[in-house]
């Protein structure tokens, strides 16, 4: 199989405002000292006039979008997860969340394979703080298709939205003629023994456990979940029933991202036994991506590892 | 302003007032002390200076008036009640059960906010996002934001002040009730945020300290206001917490407490007297 292409959903999200910015002319992004990380900057470049730095002070950018929005236009406020989400929580609650504003929050820098930066900056919260705001969604694509396709689907909605990318570059496996939807999962094999359901980088490391435990004689079903709320309860609850047996998998936290999505689910509407791959309530550490991914066991071999177990093969 | 205009809005201040302590003892909560500093400010904004329709609250072109410090909600609500947005008579629903007068400003229930705010210095940060919304949509609608002294120990205050400066917001006015009190006693002795007029001139405003309760004087600072071209303005208004009512007046027990029944009358009586005066 020929090398796949990959690209870092963080570059997906500037490519895609500069391409939705040309079109909408309400379209505004907001930065905090980090264009050149989040790569918005190459929207800054097509439309100056609507590109707006807030300098170090994340706070003031969530609500100024939020103020923004106030007179139509649609901000994607920008910045690390860690600042956006964590930082400016409580802006992001009481200016955008209560109101209900239509702000988008771009949150790049997402999860551990932020690499060599460390604790400080790895973000494995966000999606715990964001799900837990009222009407708010939250988005966490797997690749450059997807990541595109979620910059404008969040764009086309009306309200608040949280998206979250990431800094490694990743397989792109989707074609281009791929439908997003929000809210909707996508199943990317089917199967019968274990449910395996991912989002962000994750889900291209689960196809990967699919097809090794194919080989091994497990029939996974792999499920891309990016829509982490709204979730997909349909589709949950439809591989819960399909399979008996759940795993998540997520460049997250365990406690407060999908996996616990899925659990609240599950143990509400069918009591499922499920495994949740994710980060063990611990902090990140300095070091390469990919060495860091495998080290918190968020790559295939360990799906691969933790399927094999649960269905006691 | 004529004599008879000022009259006029003297008299308004005073029904806002009375409006304050309407809503507070219905309520049995909320914030009197800080709503009765900013009455006459909350008057001249909704009865002279704000290019606004009553019957249309969400008009695009309207002024955008943000209440940064939402707690004196008694105040915003009174005053728009009575320029018309929403009956009077509801003001006593305030904070109960199912009432749209929700115990902090709430766009979506009130008509005439602008903004939902409550937690302090991110109101100022939403005025400043939409002063340069209506300087990037080439609107020439201006933004007000009051905020109290207390309020401005806030970090997120002074990042809005330093964005309003950048980007040139000579369409946002910012206003400071200062009025010496919060929760924990004097604003001096809990944190000092003085010298907040030479902070403000810091941070790129240019600034016009005034007696808030004096009319005349607010109308220059919003007339001066009007003239500044390529920087933000400020209004630092010295005022008198709980002003109008005797027993509430620069006493910072009065920030978050509603009067009881003989605290009611007594304040309902001092204020129909003031009115009686006035209209006489």
């Amino acid at each position: 199989m020929a090398e796949m292409k990959k690209v870092a959903t963080r570059d997906s999200y500037g490519a895609a405002l500069a391409e939705l910015g040309a079109e909408h002319k309400d379209l505004v992004v907001l930065d905090a000292d980090l264009a050149g990380a989040t790569k918005t900057a190459v929207f800054k470049k097509a439309f100056p006039d609507r590109h707006f730095d807030f300098g170090i002070a994340e706070a003031n950018m969530v609500s100024a979008a939020a103020g923004m929005s106030t007179a139509g236009l649609v901000p994607f406020a920008s910045s690390f997860a860690m600042f956006a989400a964590g930082r400016a929580f409580e802006q992001v609650r009481n200016s955008i969340g209560y109101p209900h504003l239509n702000v988008k929050i771009g949150a790049t820098h997402g999860g551990i394979s932020v690499g060599e930066d460390g604790a400080s900056h790895q973000c494995c919260e966000d999606f715990a703080l964001m799900r837990s705001i009222p009407g708010m969604t939250v988005i966490c694509p797997a690749d450059d298709v997807e990541a595109k396709a979620a910059v404008k689907a969040a764009y086309e909605m009306n309200g608040p939205v949280y998206l979250r990318f990431g800094r490694l570059a990743v397989p792109v496996f989707h074609s281009e003629d791929y439908k997003f939807q929000i809210g909707k999962g996508e199943i990317l094999k089917d199967g019968t023994d274990v449910a395996i359901i991912a989002n962000g980088l994750l889900t291209y490391e689960a196809i990967q456990a699919g097809e090794i435990l194919a080989e091994a004689g497990i029939n996974a079903m792999i499920i891309n979940m990016a829509t982490i709320k709204p979730l997909d309860e349909e589709l949950v609850l439809e591989a819960a029933k399909k399979c008996g047996k759940v795993i998540t998998c997520e460049e997250h936290s365990v406690i407060g991202g999908l996996g616990e999505a899925v659990c609240s689910l599950l143990s509400e509407k069918l009591p499922t036994p499920v495994r949740r791959i994710g980060v063990n309530d611990e902090f990140g550490h300095s070091g390469p991506a990919v060495a860091l991914l495998k080290q918190f066991g968020l790559c295939a071999d360990h799906i691969v590892e933790v399927a094999k177990e649960f269905c006691g093969k | 302003m004529t004599s008879n205009e000022k009259k006029q809005l003297q008299i308004t201040a005073c029904k806002v007032r009375m409006g304050v302590i309407e809503s507070t003892y219905g309520a049995k909560a909320g914030h009197p002390g800080g709503s009765l500093s900013a009455a006459e400010v909350f008057t001249y904004l909704y009865f002279k200076e704000m290019n606004i329709d009553p019957k249309n609250p969400k008009w695009e072109d309207r002024d955008r008036f943000v209440l940064s410090k939402g707690h004196t909600a008694p105040g915003l609500y009174a005053a728009l009640a009575n320029r018309g947005f929403f009956p009077v008579e509801d003001l006593p629903t305030l904070r109960h059960i199912d009432s749209y007068l929700q115990g902090h400003p709430n766009m979506n229930t009130v008509p005439g906010v602008d903004m939902s705010t409550g937690s302090l210095g991110q109101g100022i940060s939403t005025a400043v996002g939409m002063a340069m919304a209506a300087k990037y949509t080439g609107k020439t609608n201006r933004v007000y934001t009051l905020l109290g002294d207390g309020e401005i120990q806030e970090g997120q205050v002074w990042e809005a002040c330093m964005s309003a400066s950048h980007y040139k917001l000579d369409n946002l006015c910012v206003i400071v009730d200062n009025n010496g009190l919060q929760i924990d006693g004097n604003v001096a002795d809990v944190l000092s945020p003085y010298p907040i007029v030479d902070k403000l001139v810091a941070f790129g405003f240019e600034v016009a300290a005034v007696d808030g309760h004096d009319l005349e004087a607010l109308e220059a600072a919003f007339e001066q206001a009007k003239t500044v071209k390529g920087k933000p303005f400020a209004i630092v208004m010295n005022t008198v917490k709980g002003k109008g009512v005797s027993f509430m007046e620069n006493d910072a027990g009065w920030h978050g407490k509603a009067p009881n029944d003989a605290e009611y009358e007594q304040a309902m009586n001092e204020l129909k007297a003031q009115l009686a005066e006035l209209e006489a």
